[in-house]
């Protein structure tokens, strides 16, 4: 029951990585390969994250992972904002 | 199955180590080179970590991706003019692009010549079994070490003598640093994100610092990656543009840069004093001169990283009024982009 819930986190997860990756890829312009990047592997990262949770022997484990989340949740916020506005300012208008 | 996954994950990574290194090193964009160094960084700690090397693996992506990429980014940034021209090398007489030339193949053929010395030494090592006999001999001193982390133990007690040269070596790269002059203002005041990240990721980062010093006794950890840590504090203040990047002012930035080799040269010649070899710790006091030891060295490690990005000594505490001037007076092109 863990097992196949965890498994259905981590493919969950994979899958928006997956999206995030491509949008990265195939996106035309700076703004909406940000909004790929950094939403899609955003939840992504969340998903796994949970997915391996579960399988932690303790609690600490467990929110350790969390807090990992939380942190690139917050750097990964910034920096989108910080690329965006350097792009706003310098490069192109959408 | 497991293992022909784990062997997939290996040549995955292989395979993104090698190319991420030639993508950084054939990229004609100088910042896009750095961008790709430090995602080869971050990958070769991961590779590190599956080589069951968590210690390297953290020096690896504290200082070998997040700080020399700083580090770079910073040198590139400070040289836009070379960077904006791809076709500079059209442009550039005959003679510099001999140099260049000249320069880059002779680099190339000592890698060159370095790769295939480290390829016949492995292949060495593999026709031989395995010798394990480092390992066993700390495992059989460890209790004497004062620590139960191996490489701890080696790096501050069976070989310290080691780790305090490495001290030196920073101490006299600082004053190569310090002899560059004092450092430019530094970048504008940062945008309200980025204050507010600074904001609480500043303190975080002092903690973990903190953790790393400590944890580094009995799991991985240390001195390094404690001073790394801090250090990225410091890179961020200045990033925010803030005057003060966290360094002490005046002769205490001195004390604390020399404290790193200072309090090691102290707790050797006290020893010596006290009839023991140099460095050679009473196993009852070794942990708590170990902690000592690496905790001056964090900060000598963090000031010097700091001062190298900063790139110069920091203006002294009279200096703000001037900073925000300068700012000010120039906030051309150059302080958009």
């Amino acid at each position: 029951m863990i097992n196949l819930l965890s498994s259905i986190l981590i493919v969950a997860g994979l899958f928006f990585y997956l999206a995030g990756s491509i949008g990265l890829l195939r996106l035309p312009d700076i703004y909406s390969r940000l909004h790929a990047l950094t939403k899609a592997d955003n939840l992504g990262l969340g998903l796994l994250i949970f997915g391996i949770a579960i399988h932690a022997q303790d609690l600490l484990t467990a929110l350790k992972l969390l807090l990992i989340w939380l942190a690139l949740l917050a750097a990964s916020a910034a920096s989108a904002q910080m690329i965006a506005r350097h792009a706003l300012r310098c490069e192109t208008r959408p | 199955m497991t293992t022909a996954g784990l062997l997939f994950f290996d040549g995955l990574l292989l395979i993104s180590i090698v190319s991420l290194a030639w993508a950084a090193l054939a990229s004609r964009d100088e910042r896009r080179s750095v961008i790709l160094f430090m995602a080869f960084g971050l990958v070769l700690a991961v590779a590190w970590s599956r080589l069951l090397a968590p210690d390297v693996a953290l020096a690896e992506a504290a200082i070998g991706a997040g700080l020399t990429g700083a580090l770079l980014l910073a040198a590139a940034h400070k040289r836009p003019a070379r960077v904006a021209a791809g076709e500079a090398h059209n442009i550039v007489d005959h003679g510099r692009t001999g140099m260049d030339a000249l320069l880059r193949w002779s680099v190339t053929l000592l890698c060159a010549a370095l790769a295939g010395a480290l390829a016949w030494a492995l292949l060495h090592a593999f026709g031989n079994p395995p010798q394990d006999t480092l390992p066993r001999a700390i495992a059989a001193n460890i209790e004497a070490s004062g620590v139960s982390n191996p490489v701890t133990a080696v790096l501050l007690n069976f070989r310290a003598y080691d780790t305090l040269l490495e001290l030196a070596v920073l101490l006299t790269a600082v004053l190569g640093i310090f002899a560059l002059g004092q450092t430019t203002p530094g970048y504008r005041p940062a945008g309200p994100v980025f204050a507010g990240l600074t904001r609480w990721l500043v303190p975080v980062l002092i903690l973990v610092a903190g953790y790393l010093l400590w944890v580094g006794a009995h799991a991985p950890g240390g001195a390094f990656q404690a001073g790394a840590t801090l250090a990225a504090a410091g890179v961020v203040l200045r990033l925010a543009g803030r005057q003060h990047v966290g360094l002490p002012e005046g002769d205490l930035l001195k004390v604390v840069m020399a404290a790193g080799v200072a309090v090691f040269l102290l707790v050797g010649l006290a020893l010596l004093v006290m009839g023991r070899p140099f460095l050679g710790y009473p196993p009852a006091w070794a942990g708590v001169l170990i902690l000592v030891i690496e905790t001056a060295a964090m900060l000598a490690i963090a000031a010097t990283l700091v001062v190298a990005f900063i790139g110069g000594q920091p203006k002294p505490a009279g200096g703000l009024a001037d900073s925000r001037t300068n700012v000010k007076q120039k906030p051309g092109k150059a302080a958009q982009c």
